[in-house]
């Protein structure tokens, strides 16, 4: 895909994410639409995946270690095939295969249980390592968010992946400076989250995580450091491009009706003919 | 099958020797055998193999929580990895990514805590695990076992390996009592009998097998014909042993180096309240912490030793009806 297809690609996600969590009417807006343009650009363009065979041995995997953020990934999944548009209508539902949190057992494309804050750190790791001691050829790709690296196991992950020199394990962090209970300076500050990563002995790149050719560059610029962990710090918006959750303080977990659903969507469309239309 | 030696003796060589030596056969036998440990490969005397093997054995440094959230993560690769620290380290420490990143997710992790209980001796009370299996129990799809002797420890890590899901080894890395024969096989999930007796079963564990077989001694003396059954897995629970035991000798005690609340004692009067009327006792840390001192006073300390358990089973033979 192209920047322009990237672009429509990660308004179609938030769209399918906003969908997700309708029918509850409740769920974690927030860091859903912030990591919608990593969504695109990994399902869109980055990664070697096969949705007609999710376990396809030297497939790339993605590890959504913020696993609250499950229905923009189950966005990108059913966009991309994995299942039914129409069954991302069963979100949160008893019995569906695709709860708030991203579980493995249940649903196809999702290579890893998470949900306990700062495990998905520790998982990657494992998969990256057990990939490179099997030979394959494939990255694994690791999204992580903000509050959750105050979690003492991210940094004991930082320590050992470096210390494995994991140059296949490409890492993310959804920096939308806000966790739960509000701005991360508020309660518990990252500071210079970026340098402290380098400090680990990663490789350590800030970017715009809103802005898809700035995402590609990194991954490729990643790929090419050797015998490294790396680290893409994405400087985020939570909430962004929803109408009814961009502009509002307290915007991690949220009920909303069928008003504010259709004046999102009818945002995102709105966004989507400006992008065709090469506006945006 | 397993045979039972005539007569108890001590090992001549400590557990930790044999789990060096089977999970290096295990692993020059299957590439997916991955041994991975937190900055104790010298007190488990793995520091040999991690030598001459680095490409197959990991030293996470103390990170207890990351080197299972990795164990979880290579399994999903479809290796087999066994992890080690001390039962304590091993299951209250990692709690949390034991249940998620193991066994919610459904992945394939052996983990391994050493010096289980009062093995711990002089690292006292803080390195005591006398929680380890009531938390382990708690965790759906987990299976718990504690191998009593050298020759149970090299069969149950190799069909431990061979059995998907997750495991917590229950490991006394120093000289055992031999109570099994060489050669010796076992069924996960099945109790070993291993003496006859038709007026009380034993259930024991671990370090209180060769306990309870003492106490069988002393309660001969006295004309008390005691059954001592070694259950070796405490989850799943063998049910159908206990009730058998149960309506054949009426009694029955369970002997284990753990507390007495969610450990083996606790699976046992589960299985006998929902099926079988029959007075039980059990044996172990009366809901209490551990402390520093040697075996032998340990022991007493706890209540553990044979004549704690042949006072239980008088006791409770003395509760049967008519």
């Amino acid at each position: 895909m192209n920047a322009k297809e990237l672009n429509i690609f990660a308004a179609q996600i938030r769209r399918a994410a906003l969908r997700a969590i309708k029918k509850v009417g409740a769920g974690h807006v927030g860091g859903s639409m912030s990591m919608a343009e990593l969504m695109a650009v990994l399902y869109g363009d980055v990664m070697k995946i096969d949705p007609a065979n999710p376990k396809m041995e030297d497939r790339d995997w993605l590890i959504v270690s913020k696993g609250h953020c499950g229905p923009a990934v189950y966005g990108a999944l059913a966009l991309k095939g994995y299942f039914d548009v129409e069954e991302l209508d069963t979100v949160n539902r008893g019995g569906t295969r695709l709860p708030s949190h991203c579980d493995m057992k249940r649903t196809p494309g999702i290579d890893m249980s998470t949900g306990s804050l700062g495990q998905g750190m520790s998982t990657a790791i494992g998969a990256a390592w057990g990939s490179r001691y099997q030979k394959r050829d494939n990255y694994i790709y690791l999204v992580l968010g903000d509050g959750e690296s105050e979690e003492g196991q991210v940094w004991e992950g930082a320590l050992f992946a470096a210390q494995q020199k994991l140059d296949h394990l490409i890492a993310f962090i959804d920096f939308n400076k806000k966790q739960l209970d509000g701005f991360l300076t508020d309660i518990c500050d990252l500071g210079d989250i970026r340098k402290k990563f380098e400090d680990f002995g990663w490789d350590a790149k800030e970017v715009d995580g809103h802005d898809v050719e700035a995402l590609e560059k990194a991954i490729e610029d990643a790929k090419k450091v050797q015998g490294r962990p790396h680290m893409i710090v994405m400087n985020t918006i939570k909430g962004k491009d929803c109408t009814f959750a961009e502009d509002v303080l307290y915007n991690h977990h949220m009920s909303f009706n069928q008003e504010d659903y259709e004046a999102a969507i009818a945002a995102l469309d709105e966004k989507i003919d400006r992008i065709k239309a090469g506006e945006v | 099958m397993y045979q039972v030696e005539e007569k108890i003796s001590a090992e001549k060589q400590e557990m930790r020797a044999v789990f060096a030596k089977v999970i290096d056969e295990m692993a020059k036998e299957d590439d997916r055998v991955i041994y991975m440990d937190c900055d104790l490969m010298n007190s488990i005397g793995m520091a040999k193999y991690w030598k001459e093997h680095p490409d197959k054995a990991v030293n996470c440094g103390i990170q207890e929580a990351n080197m299972i959230g990795a164990a979880a993560g290579m399994s999903a690769t479809g290796l087999i990895p066994f992890t080690h620290t001390f039962g304590t380290f091993a299951t209250r420490r990692v709690m949390d990514q034991v249940y998620v990143s193991a066994a919610y997710a459904g992945l394939n992790v052996k983990i391994i805590g050493s010096d289980p209980g009062i093995t711990a001796t002089l690292n006292g009370g803080t390195h005591m695990p006398l929680e380890d299996i009531g938390m382990m129990r708690c965790i759906p799809e987990v299976t718990i076992v504690e191998p009593t002797d050298c020759t149970m420890l090299a069969d149950i890590l190799r069909k431990a390996k061979d059995t998907y899901g997750v495991f917590y080894i229950r490991l006394s890395r120093k000289k055992a009592d031999k109570i099994y024969k060489d050669g010796s096989e076992f069924e996960i999930g099945k109790a070993a009998k291993i003496r006859e007796g038709k007026d009380v079963t034993i259930f024991a564990t671990g370090i209180c097998v060769s306990e309870a077989l003492k106490a069988a001694e002393l309660l001969e003396k006295e004309g008390i014909q005691a059954a001592v059954s070694n259950m070796f897995t405490i989850k799943p629970i063998d049910k159908e042993t206990v009730i058998q035991a149960a309506k054949e000798t009426g009694a029955i005690v369970t002997a284990e180096n753990h507390n007495i609340i969610n450990g083996l004692g606790s699976a046992v009067a589960e299985v006998l309240a929902e099926n079988v009327c029959c007075p039980m006792e059990r044996i172990g840390a009366k809901d209490r912490f551990g402390e520093v001192g040697d075996m032998e006073y340990l022991k007493k300390a706890m209540g553990m030793t044979a004549e704690d358990i042949a006072s239980a089973v008088k006791r409770t033979i003395a509760r049967k009806e008519g």
